[in-house]
């Protein structure tokens, strides 16, 4: 039996893990993180154990934002790294990967293969998956009701930076009586908006990919392209981009 | 340490508060220092200031002063020390690094202001600071804008003269500089009572000149392929450079070279498979070692800091062929005009000395480190960055403060910078 690698993706909201073996298709698997990330490795591990009987050679990577956590790791890469080897492998040729986490979003620029350029955003949390968490919750939506409704709307323009202010401008909204589709794709149109003011001082390649949470959903990655003035592909599989990575990775450190 | 204490108590500090920033540093300093593997010997007594960073300096100064010395206390590498070590006063940094005394500086200044000059504000009014208290004459300067209004607010608490420091450098700003620093030699004059004379202002200048010498040779044992010191440790020792013994501190600091000459001729390395970093930006205070931990700790290695605590602090000498008292401050003034500071425009030679210092320590990349809302060099961040591309340096901008709030998402982007040399 072939040697197993292992991706774990530890992110702020949620856990991926990719699972590589010779002349198999890649494994993916996602669960919450919760509140601890010590004990979603745990979980993990445990999972993995009950799966596979033969994992005891397995090479393990670990990314993400709790990648500390996972102590039976065998290397620690940053989630910069992972997402773009990852996304790379994933389209197949040369791109520039936008990804929107939990926590932050990043511009990762691949050329001949490797990450060679990447931005975060350092100010708050605007523009990432937190955004429109904090926004589903006060619409009273789940998030897939949120994507939905957004793209019925009419976008109302939501001009606060920042989260916290962005949220009271929403209430007010909401007081004046606006209905919750337009303000759902205002929601939507910020964080488009507020990813292509990110990207707006770097280079985009002719291929530019969405990893991350909302990765697969076409009607953002549409929003997204034209906010970026360029074609901004969804991934079906982006949210695993960074476990992919770290597997790929593993095997890489393996050679 | 009951000396420290009835020591502090007579400077008329809030000991209740002093306690609290006394009960973290032993920590940060174990974290930060002790956990650094193979250090050079010769670092015992940078660590020796450190452990008793309000304790030993401050007692020093306070038998100084029992004499009738006088004490200045300045904030910027443009102000001469050559000057007011002429007059016989002693010359201290009052730069603060600290988180502890932000809260303090926000009662005075808007929440956006940069945080050096937030905990400027906090040290001298929360009183928690044994050299802000020993200070007889505080020297500002016109730079930023922040610092230039801080200084109308600390004045109205300490006697605080601000020298006006031109902002370019044609031929006319160096003979205004020049003009200043004789203001500062009659305002040291006064205070003190003695007189500049040709001869001390000489001996001053080849003082100084002998500290910046021992700090250049530091810097050059940098560049070898064996790193043989930690730049985490070379930035303590161009903290204390501010408020140290000019004298002990050269001597120090070449007693510890020796040692260093020593492991590059052996080969010892503390940094193996490290990626080497060069650090621009903003002056980092001391206790602020922020950055260089992260990057130590992330699989790099430091080996130059384009800062006021680094190269900027020391690079070129004061020509010390001046004859009469005129001469002496021309050079001294030329010498100082030489440093890059963002303040001034245009300040393309700032991204020249970047460049070179990249080169010459043979960096594998330039980490931009900006305190937060200093307006002039996160701007100037922008061309530098285009700067070092042009000449394929990989480049990362950070913006911070002394907070520990972004270390996490720091760590991820260092680390990934880091991995990306590789
Ligand atoms: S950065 Fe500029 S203003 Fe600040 S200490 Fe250095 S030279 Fe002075
Ligand atoms: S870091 Fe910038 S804003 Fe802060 S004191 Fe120095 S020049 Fe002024």
């Amino acid at each position: 039996m072939s040697r197993k690698y292992i991706g774990i993706d530890i992110g702020s909201t949620a856990s991926k893990v990719c699972i590589l073996e010779e002349g198999k298709e890649p494994v993916f698997e996602v669960l919450p993180t919760g509140w601890n990330s010590k004990i979603t490795a745990g979980i993990i591990k445990q999972d993995l154990e009950k799966r596979y009987d033969d994992l005891d050679d397995a090479k393990v990577v670990a990314t993400g934002y709790g990648r500390i956590s996972v102590e039976y790791a065998d290397h620690v890469i940053t989630e910069i790294s992972c997402h773009g080897i990852g996304g790379y492998n994933m389209i197949g040729r040369d791109c520039t990967i936008i990804d929107i986490g939990g926590q932050d979003t990043k511009y990762i620029n691949v050329v001949g293969g490797k990450p060679i350029d990447f931005l975060m955003n350092d100010k708050c949390a605007a523009g990432t998956g937190k955004f429109i968490e904090v926004m589903a919750n006060r619409l009273g939506l789940t998030i897939e009701e949120l994507f939905e409704l957004a793209e019925i709307g009419e976008p109302i323009s939501i001009s606060s930076l920042c989260t916290v202010f962005a949220e009271s401008e929403v209430i007010n909204y909401m007081g004046e009586g606006r209905s919750r589709e337009d303000l759902a794709a205002g929601v939507i149109d910020s964080v488009a908006l507020k990813v292509a003011t990110l990207v707006q001082r770097k280079e985009l390649q002719d291929t530019v990919i969405i990893t991350g949470g909302f990765s697969n959903n076409e009607f953002f990655a549409s929003l997204l392209s034209k906010k970026l003035g360029k074609t901004a592909l969804a991934m079906p599989d982006g949210r695993y981009a960074g476990a992919y990575g770290a597997a790929l990775l593993a095997k890489q450190k393996d050679k | 340490m009951a000396d420290n204490q009835k020591m502090w108590a007579e400077l008329g500090m809030n000991l209740e508060m002093h306690d609290m920033l006394c009960a973290v540093l032993p920590g940060a300093i174990g974290d930060v220092f002790m956990s650094q593997e193979n250090r050079p010997a010769a670092m015992d007594y940078f660590d020796m200031v450190l452990a008793d960073v309000h304790g030993l300096r401050p007692a020093e100064l306070v038998e100084f002063r029992k004499n009738g010395g006088k004490v200045f206390g300045t904030f910027c590498a443009y102000v001469p020390d050559e000057v007011i070590v002429a007059a016989g006063a002693i010359a201290t940094g009052l730069c603060a690094g600290s988180q502890f005394w932000v809260p303090g500086g926000e009662r005075y200044l808007p929440a956006n202001t940069c945080p050096l000059i937030k905990a400027m504000l906090g040290a001298r009014f929360d009183k928690t600071c044994p050299f802000y208290r020993l200070a007889d004459v505080y020297i500002g300067e016109n730079t930023c804008d922040g610092k230039k209004k801080a200084y109308e607010i600390l004045g109205t608490d300490v006697p605080l003269h601000v020298m006006d420091l031109p902002q370019m450098k044609r031929p006319k700003d160096y003979l205004k500089w020049a003009d200043e620093i004789k203001d500062l030699k009659e305002l040291v004059e006064k205070v003190t009572g003695n007189k500049v004379t040709e001869e001390k202002l000489a001996e001053a200048i080849k003082l100084i000149n002998a500290k910046r010498a021992a700090l250049e040779r530091l810097y050059a044992l940098r560049r070898n392929k064996n790193v043989p010191i930690s730049g985490t440790d070379t930035l303590l020792i161009s903290q204390i450079a501010y408020y140290d013994d000019p004298a002990r501190f050269t001597a120090m600091v070449n007693k510890l070279c020796d040692e260093l000459d020593q492991r590059v001729a052996d080969g010892v390395s503390v940094a193996e498979g490290k990626k080497r970093i060069l650090i621009s930006g903003t002056p980092m205070a001391i206790p602020n070692w922020k950055l260089h931990n992260l990057v130590e700790t992330s699989g790099g290695v430091v080996v130059c800091e384009e800062t006021c605590t680094g190269t900027r602090y020391f690079e070129n000498q004061v020509d010390e062929s001046g004859a009469t008292l005129d001469e002496m401050i021309q050079n001294i003034a030329d010498r100082y005009m030489g440093i890059n500071c963002a303040c001034f425009t245009p300040n393309t030679a700032r991204a020249d000395d970047v460049i070179r210092l990249a080169k010459e320590s043979k960096a594998d990349g330039v980490i931009d480190v900006n305190l937060m809302f200093c307006q002039t060099y996160d701007i100037e961040g922008r061309s530098l960055e285009e700067r070092c591309k042009a000449e394929g340096i990989p480049f990362l901008g950070i913006e911070t403060d002394y907070t520990d709030n972004d270390a996490q998402q720091l760590k991820t982007r260092i680390g990934a910078f880091i991995e990306l040399l590789g």
